[in-house]
C-alpha cells in the first residue's frame, strides 16, 4: 500500500531522518497560513501517490504569499497527468507546503527486498533527482548496491560501503550514516517493499535532508499497522477494484473487450493471455479465490458489466475444492437475478463437472457452454468481433 | 519412485482445529496420505477425528515421529508455525497460507539456509505424489499415479489444469509441486528440477511459471545446462499490464523486469518446449513426451 508524500516524512520524523519543516493543506488560505509559519520562500507540492510530479506541474516554489496561494490554488483540483499516471491524470485533493532549503548536492538513497537473495538491499547513487531506471542503464557504474541480511540487520560496515561508495565529504559521512541506519530501521519496522528518498540533499549548512519521500507498504503486513491502515487514501482506488475488493474478489481494470472470472490467480492471467490469442481482448483479471459462491459471483459479474467496454463474459472454472455444481449454481442465481446485456461462455472443468453442466443447460439462461479452454477462448472471441 | 514425499512420509497438520486445517487434513487422509499428528496450542490432548492434537510441533514430532508438516494457520501466525516446525526438526514443511509479509520470509529464508529442513511455499497448493501421499489442497483425484511426467509450478488452479490434461492425455505424474506466488518462497524451480532430474521414475517435466522476478530465467539456464530429460515449460502473464500485482504477491512487471515475453525468450534459448497456448499443453506433452 503506498502512503502520500507527506505521511512518509511523518514517519521520517519520528524515526529521525531529516525532513524539511512543513503541513499538509486542502485550502490556499491554509497553504498560505503555513508558509508564513515557516518563513518563505516554500514548495507547494501535490500530494499524489505519481511519479514526475514536478515536470507535470505539481511542484511550484512560492516566494511571497501571494504566490503560495496562486500555487495552491493552481494545483488543487488539478489532474495531475505524469508518466506514470495515463493520460486522465490523477486529481490533487491535498498539497504539502514545505520550507525551503538550500541545495548543495543531490543523492539518491532507497531500500527494497531483493526476492532474488533474500536480503534487503540499499541502492544508492550520486546522481540524485534523476530517474534512477535511466542512471542503471546509462551509467551502472554510479549506482551503489549493498545488500544487508535481514538477520543481522544493518551494521557499520553497510553504512561505510555507501558513505564511503557514494564519495561523502567526511563532515558529510557522520549524518547521512545515521540516516540511512534510521531509514533501514523504518523500513523493517514497518515491513516497508520500498521506501525511495530521490532526491536526498546535501543542504548548504552540510546537513543531510530527505526532500521527497515514497513509501510502499507490504499490503500483507498491515495486520500489524494500524496506523498505516488509516493513511489508506481512498481518492487514489480505482472505483471498481475497491469494490471488487469488498466482495473479496480481486479485480484488475483492463482496456479490452471480453470481462472474464477465473478461480485461481494464475489461471486468471492465462485466460487473459488466451483470450488475446483468440483475437480478442481481455476487459480485466478478474479471481473469485477458492471459495467462491452465489454471491461473490453475483458480484463479479456486476463489477465486469459495470464497465462499458464489455461485450461478452467468459467464466472460467477449474472444480477443484470448489465444486462445478455449486459454481453452477452460483453462476444461475446471479444471472436470474442481474439482467445480463451481453453473452456469457462457461468453461468448467474438475469436480463433479457432469452435475455442473446440467445445472447451466437446465437453467433456461442463453448461457454458451464450452468444452475446453481453447473452444471458450474462440466462442467468445467470435461473439465479441 | 518420486521425489520428496511418499506412502512412508507422516505428516502433521499445524491448525488442524481450524476450519481450514480440518476440512483439508480430511481430505488428505481420505486420499490416503498417513497424517500422524495435529498442532493447536492450547488444544492438546483433544484429537481432530482420529488424528491426536499436541500444544507444541515438539512434542508431536516426539510422540508420533511426524516428518513433514502441513501449516493452514493464518498469516499472522505463520512465520512463527513454520519457525517452530524448523526447530523441532521436521524435515519437510509445506506452508499453505497465503499472505505471509515478505519480511517475515526473508528472516526465515535466511534462517533455513542453515538448517536441513526444506520448505515449499508459502501461499502454495502443496505437494502430491499420486496415489500415495497429498500434502496440499490440491484435488487429489485430477491426479494420475505411476509418472513419468514431474510438475512443478507457481500457481494453483493453472497447474490443477496442466495436471489435469496429462492425466486426460493418458500421462500420469511422479510428483507435482506448487512452489507458491510470493516473491520470497522457501523453495524455487531449480530445487525441484534437480531432484526430478535425479529421480529415475520421473521421464519428463512440465515447468509452469508466470511474471515477475527471474526465477523462472535461472532455472531455463540450469536446466540448459544440466537438465537430461524434456521439459515444456508454460508462462502465464502475457497480458498482464506492468506495474500491477497480477492476484500473487510476486506476480509484478516492474521496471521491464519479469515479463513473460522474457521468460518465453529464456526457456526457448534452453531448450525448453514453450507451450504457447495452455488449451494445447497435453497434447504437446504427449508430443514431447511419447
Amino acid at each position: 500500500m503506498k502512503i502520500h508524500e507527506y505521511q512518509a516524512k511523518g514517519l521520517f520524523r519520528q524515526y529521525n531522518v531529516p525532513v524539511p519543516n512543513g503541513n499538509v493543506s486542502t485550502n490556499s488560505d491554509e497553504a498560505a497560513k503555513i508558509a508564513e509559519q515557516l518563513g518563505l520562500p516554500v514548495a507547494v507540492k501535490a500530494q499524489v501517490h505519481a511519479g514526475g510530479r514536478g515536470k507535470g506541474g505539481g511542484v511550484r516554489v512560492a516566494k511571497t504569499l501571494k504566490e503560495v496561494v496562486e500555487a495552491a490554488d493552481a494545483i488543487l483540483g488539478m489532474s495531475l497527468v505524469t508518466k506514470q499516471t495515463g493520460s486522465e491524470g490523477k486529481k490533487v485533493s491535498k498539497v504539502l507546503v514545505e520550507q525551503g532549503v538550500t541545495i548543495k548536492k543531490e543523492l539518491y538513497l532507497s531500500i527494497v527486498p531483493d526476492r532474488e537473495t533474500a536480503t534487503v538491499t540499499i541502492v544508492a547513487s550520486q546522481d540524485g533527482g534523476m530517474n534512477i531506471e535511466e542512471v542503471a542503464e546509462k551509467t551502472p557504474e554510479r549506482i551503489i548496491k549493498v545488500s544487508v541480511n535481514p538477520l543481522t540487520g544493518i551494521k557499520g560496515y553497510h553504512l561505510n560501503q555507501v558513505a564511503f561508495g557514494l564519495e561523502l565529504e567526511p563532515a558529510i559521512r557522520k549524518p547521512f550514516s545515521a540516516l540511512l541506519k534510521n531509514l533501514y530501521a523504518l523500513f523493517v519496522d514497518y515491513d516497508c517493499s520500498m521506501v525511495e528518498i530521490n532526491p536526498l540533499i546535501i543542504t548548504g549548512e552540510n546537513t543531510v535532508m530527505a526532500l521527497d519521500a515514497k513509501m510502499d507498504i507490504d499490503s500483507n503486513a498491515l495486520f500489524r499497522h494500524p496506523d498505516v491502515v488509516t493513511m489508506h487514501d481512498p481518492d487514489e482506488d480505482d472505483p471498481k477494484e475497491a469494490e471488487a475488493a469488498k466482495y473479496n474478489l480481486n479485480y484488475i481494470n483492463l482496456d479490452g473487450n471480453v470481462g472474464n472470472m477465473v478461480n485461481g490467480a494464475g489461471l486468471a492471467m492465462a485466460t487473459m493471455d488466451i483470450i488475446k490469442q483468440a483475437g480478442a481482448s481481455p476487459a480485466n483479471f478478474l479471481d473469485v479465490g477458492g471459495g467462491a459462491n452465489a454471491e461473490m459471483v453475483e458480484n463479479g459479474f456486476r463489477i465486469i458489466l459495470s464497465d462499458p467496454n464489455v461485450k461478452g463474459i467468459l467464466i472460467n472454472i477449474f472444480g477443484g475444492i470448489l465444486r462445478c455444481d455449486v459454481l453452477a449454481s452460483g453462476v444461475v442465481q446471479a444471472a436470474k437475478k442481474i439482467q445480463l446485456s451481453v453473452p456469457v461462455v462457461v468453461r468448467m472443468e474438475g469436480t463433479n463437472v457432469e452435475e455442473g453442466r446440467r445445472i447451466l443447460a437446465e437453467s433456461g439462461l442463453a448461457l454458451i457452454n464450452a468444452t475446453d479452454l481453447a473452444d471458450a477462448a474462440k466462442k467468445v472471441a467470435e461473439l465479441v468481433s | 519412485m518420486s521425489i520428496l514425499i511418499n506412502k512412508q512420509t507422516r505428516v502433521l497438520v499445524q491448525g488442524i482445529t481450524g476450519q481450514e486445517g480440518q476440512f483439508h487434513t480430511r481430505q488428505c487422509i481420505e486420499y490416503g496420505t498417513n497424517v500422524v499428528a495435529g498442532v493447536t496450542p492450547g488444544k492438546g490432548g483433544q484429537s481432530m477425528d482420529a488424528v491426536p492434537v499436541y500444544n507444541t510441533v515438539q512434542q508431536a514430532r516426539e510422540q508420533t515421529g511426524a516428518n513433514a508438516s502441513m501449516i493452514l494457520v493464518p498469516p499472522p501466525f505463520a512465520a512463527d508455525a513454520i519457525l517452530e516446525a524448523i526447530d523441532a526438526g521436521i524435515e519437510l514443511i509445506v506452508c499453505i497460507t497465503e499472505g505471509v509479509p515478505v519480511m517475515d520470509m526473508l528472516k526465515i529464508k535466511n534462517y533455513l539456509a542453515r538448517t536441513q529442513t526444506r520448505l515449499i511455499g508459502p501461499n502454495c497448493p502443496g505437494i502430491i505424489t499420486p496415489g500415495e501421499c497429498k500434502i496440499g489442497i490440491m484435488p487429489g483425484r485430477i491426479h494420475k499415479p505411476g509418472g513419468p511426467v514431474g510438475v512443478v509450478s507457481r500457481s494453483g488452479t493453472l497447474t490443477y489444469e496442466v495436471v489435469h490434461q496429462l492425466t486426460q492425455m493418458g500421462m500420469g505424474q511422479t510428483t507435482c509441486i506448487g512452489i507458491g506466488g510470493d516473491p520470497v518462497n522457501g523453495t524455487g524451480f531449480i530445487d525441484c528440477l534437480e531432484r526430478f532430474n535425479a529421480d529415475p521414475e520421473t521421464e519428463a517435466v512440465v515447468m509452469v511459471g508466470e511474471i515477475g522476478g527471474n526465477a523462472e530465467e535461472k532455472a531455463s539456464a540450469w536446466i540448459a545446462a544440466n537438465m537430461k530429460k524434456p521439459v515444456v515449460g508454460f508462462i502465464a502473464g502475457l497480458t498482464a499490464p506492468p506495474g500491477r500485482r497480477m492476484g500473487h504477491a510476486g506476480a509484478i512487471v516492474s521496471g521491464g523486469q519479469g515479463t513473460a515475453e522474457a521468460k518465453i525468450k529464456a526457456m526457448q534459448e534452453s531448450g525448453i518446449h514453450v507451450c504457447k497456448d495452455l488449451g494445447s499443453l497435453g497434447k504437446l506433452c504427449k508430443k514431447v513426451f511419447i
